[in-house]
């Protein structure tokens, strides 16, 4: 019981992280690539922020004897939730850029208007 | 003063430059700023290698907390390789810059290109100089964004398609980094990477630390273009402006090895030992292929940029070779292989620029008696062609050297027949430019061109004049890396 109750939290991660990792594989349509990016780095974040989670914790505020939830691996996902947001954008604004050379943004019908063979 | 904060204003100096670029706005005074910035940061990274040459491992506490509970900048024998090279490179790229984009990139745009230049210039320094593993990740993703949009700034429109599949494989090996680095920080408590490196040992095998591991194996060969998780780097290089080609050829994928140097030897070394893992295996194979099939790929290229690309996959596996041999000479190899072929490549590749600058491509077809009409340019990339090969008196000698005396001394006889094939597939990509360079009559168009710009050729000579230092005078750098061998088999942080 306690493998997929006490692991909710890993297994949903695990889940989105093949979810997202396959979308990037499989899709050929580049914005839905960057989705499964996004999908595939938020399940980073969901595990990182489980890691530091005490049960019961509360915000880490020095004011009683509380206990308090690990505070660093929710600011590292501060950082690289600023990093993925980053990487969408420049995704994005390659899309945009790739739709007005190619007219088109699905990964198969831009092999075949560099290499029509 | 300068003294006492160099660590942290190798990074803060170009971090700086960067918006005070975008700011100036104006092409040539902006151009004017980043020069100056590269200058400086060069004169920084040289007192560093001086310092660390003659001193030892430098420590700075960022802000004063003390580390392991600040963030440390920690430069020893190894950063001190990854900080010379990245700043050198870095330099010599700008100083070919102007004149080859102006062909490549609108006029109006160029602001923007010194701005990313400096900003991906500020992440590779960072990785080289950060003693923190997040602090590590976040410059790896500096370098990196910035890189893509370098990339994608090329002239044809497959330059976005390149960034784009860079971008994707890129992102993917940063997301595997960082489960790696959350899994080491469940595990120790620390980001320190000295100080994992003491704690670690006390956690044992468990399966966390297996798992981190392979998540950082996947997410650096990545980001190192490990073959065959190389996929996004020949276009990546074939189709970037031509000074962008150099500069990530001889920087990203060198600083990407370095944090694996770095992570598989001080951090991981004194707990999970390379030859444990099947991971020792695995990386000795991925490597014999990178050396044998990139380079047979490379004598198939048309473009000279993309034989140089698959080439430097081949020379990231003599890389990879040497530190699955895991003893002081093959170590050695490694390390001053860093440095050899990021200056070997990104020599060649600011060669090629040249040649493009002037024929207008970059196609072996177009360069028909190029050797007569350019003859310092084509001199200069035939001097990095032997130090492709690994003939006597350039930088790529050294590194041969010695890699095949580690692997002699391992008794591995499979892994010397195949650097010596290597050499001689090397040998034939070489050749075939050679001969169009010089034994072709030049047709119509090509007869008429003259040598590249001096500010070009100069960047060009000096990243080639350091491979022949290197290669006839190299006794200080080799002993720098051996220095750095040594600490990184000791596993001591």
């Amino acid at each position: 019981m306690s493998l997929v109750l006490g692991l909710f939290n890993y297994w949903v991660a695990i889940l989105l992280m093949m979810t997202g990792f396959f979308t990037v594989i499989w899709r050929s349509n580049f914005v839905k690539k960057v989705i499964g990016l996004n999908i595939f780095q938020a399940s980073v974040f969901l595990l990182y922020i489980t890691m530091g989670k005490v049960h019961g914790g509360t915000a880490p505020i020095l004011n009683d004897s509380a206990v308090y939830t690990h505070p660093l691996p929710s600011v590292l996902i501060l950082t690289a939730i600023v990093v993925g947001i980053s990487t969408t954008a420049v995704a994005l604004a390659l899309i945009v850029r790739i739709h007005e050379a190619y007219g088109t943004v699905d990964e198969d019908e831009l092999h075949h208007l560099d290499d029509p063979a | 003063m300068i003294d006492r904060h160099l660590l942290v204003l190798q990074v803060v100096i170009p971090l700086c430059g960067a918006p005070l670029v975008l700011l100036v706005r104006h092409r040539e005074a902006a151009y004017g700023v980043a020069l100056t910035v590269a200058g400086v940061a060069w004169g920084l990274a040289a007192r560093i290698v001086y310092r660390v040459a003659s001193e030892g491992t430098l420590s700075y506490a960022l802000g004063g907390w003390v580390p392991p509970w600040g963030i440390e900048y920690r430069v020893d024998a190894l950063g001190a390789v990854a900080v010379g090279l990245a700043a050198t490179v870095g330099l010599a790229g700008l100083v070919f810059a102007p004149r080859s984009i102006a062909r490549e990139i609108p006029h109006e745009r160029h602001y923007l290109f010194y701005v990313l230049y400096l900003l991906c210039f500020t992440g590779l320094l960072g990785i080289s100089v950060t003693g923190d593993l997040f602090n590590l990740f976040v410059f790896l993703e500096i370098a990196s964004l910035s890189g893509y949009v370098l990339v994608g700034l090329g002239p044809s429109r497959r330059a976005l398609t390149a960034a784009f599949q860079y971008l994707v494989l890129g992102t993917l090996g940063a997301t595997f980094i960082v489960i790696g680095i959350g899994l080491l920080y469940q595990a120790t408590g620390t980001l320190n990477m000295a100080d994992m490196a003491r704690l670690l040992p006390g956690v044992g095998r468990t399966r966390t630390l297996v798992v981190a591991l392979a998540f950082f194996t996947a997410g650096l060969s990545l980001k190192a273009a490990v073959f065959p998780l190389h996929l996004w780097l020949p276009n990546a290089y074939t189709y970037a402006p031509s000074v962008v080609s150099a500069f990530l050829a001889g920087t990203s994928t060198k600083v990407a090895l370095y944090a694996m140097l770095r992570l598989f030897l001080s951090v991981f070394g004194r707990t999970l030992e390379l030859e444990w893992a099947p991971l020792h295996a695995m990386l000795t194979v991925m490597a014999s292929f990178a050396i044998i099939v990139a380079s047979a790929v490379a004598i198939f290229q048309s473009d000279v940029k993309r034989l140089l690309a698959y080439s430097s996959v081949a020379q990231v596996g003599y890389i990879v070779l040497g530190l699955t041999l895991m003893s002081v000479n093959g170590l050695t190899a490694s390390v001053i292989h860093l440095a050899n072929h990021a200056f070997t490549k990104a020599g060649m590749f600011l060669a090629v620029g040249c040649m493009v600058l002037r024929l207008g491509s970059s196609d072996l077809a177009t360069l028909k008696g190029v050797g007569r009409r350019m003859p310092l340019t084509t001199a200069a990339w035939v001097i990095g062609g032997l130090g492709l090969i690994g003939i006597p008196a350039t930088a790529g000698f050294v590194t041969k050297w010695y890699l095949v005396s580690a692997a002699l001394q391992a008794n591995a006889w499979i892994l010397v027949t195949l650097i010596i094939a290597s050499s001689l597939l090397a040998v034939v990509y070489v050749w075939r430019v050679v001969e169009v360079a010089y034994f072709r009559a030049p047709d119509g168009e090509a007869g008429a061109v003259e040598e590249a710009p001096a500010a070009m050729l100069i960047a060009t000579w000096i990243l080639i004049g350091a491979t022949l230092y290197l290669g006839l005078f190299g006794s200080g750098p080799v002993g720098l890396a051996r220095r750095a061998a040594e600490m990184l088999l000791r596993g001591a942080p």
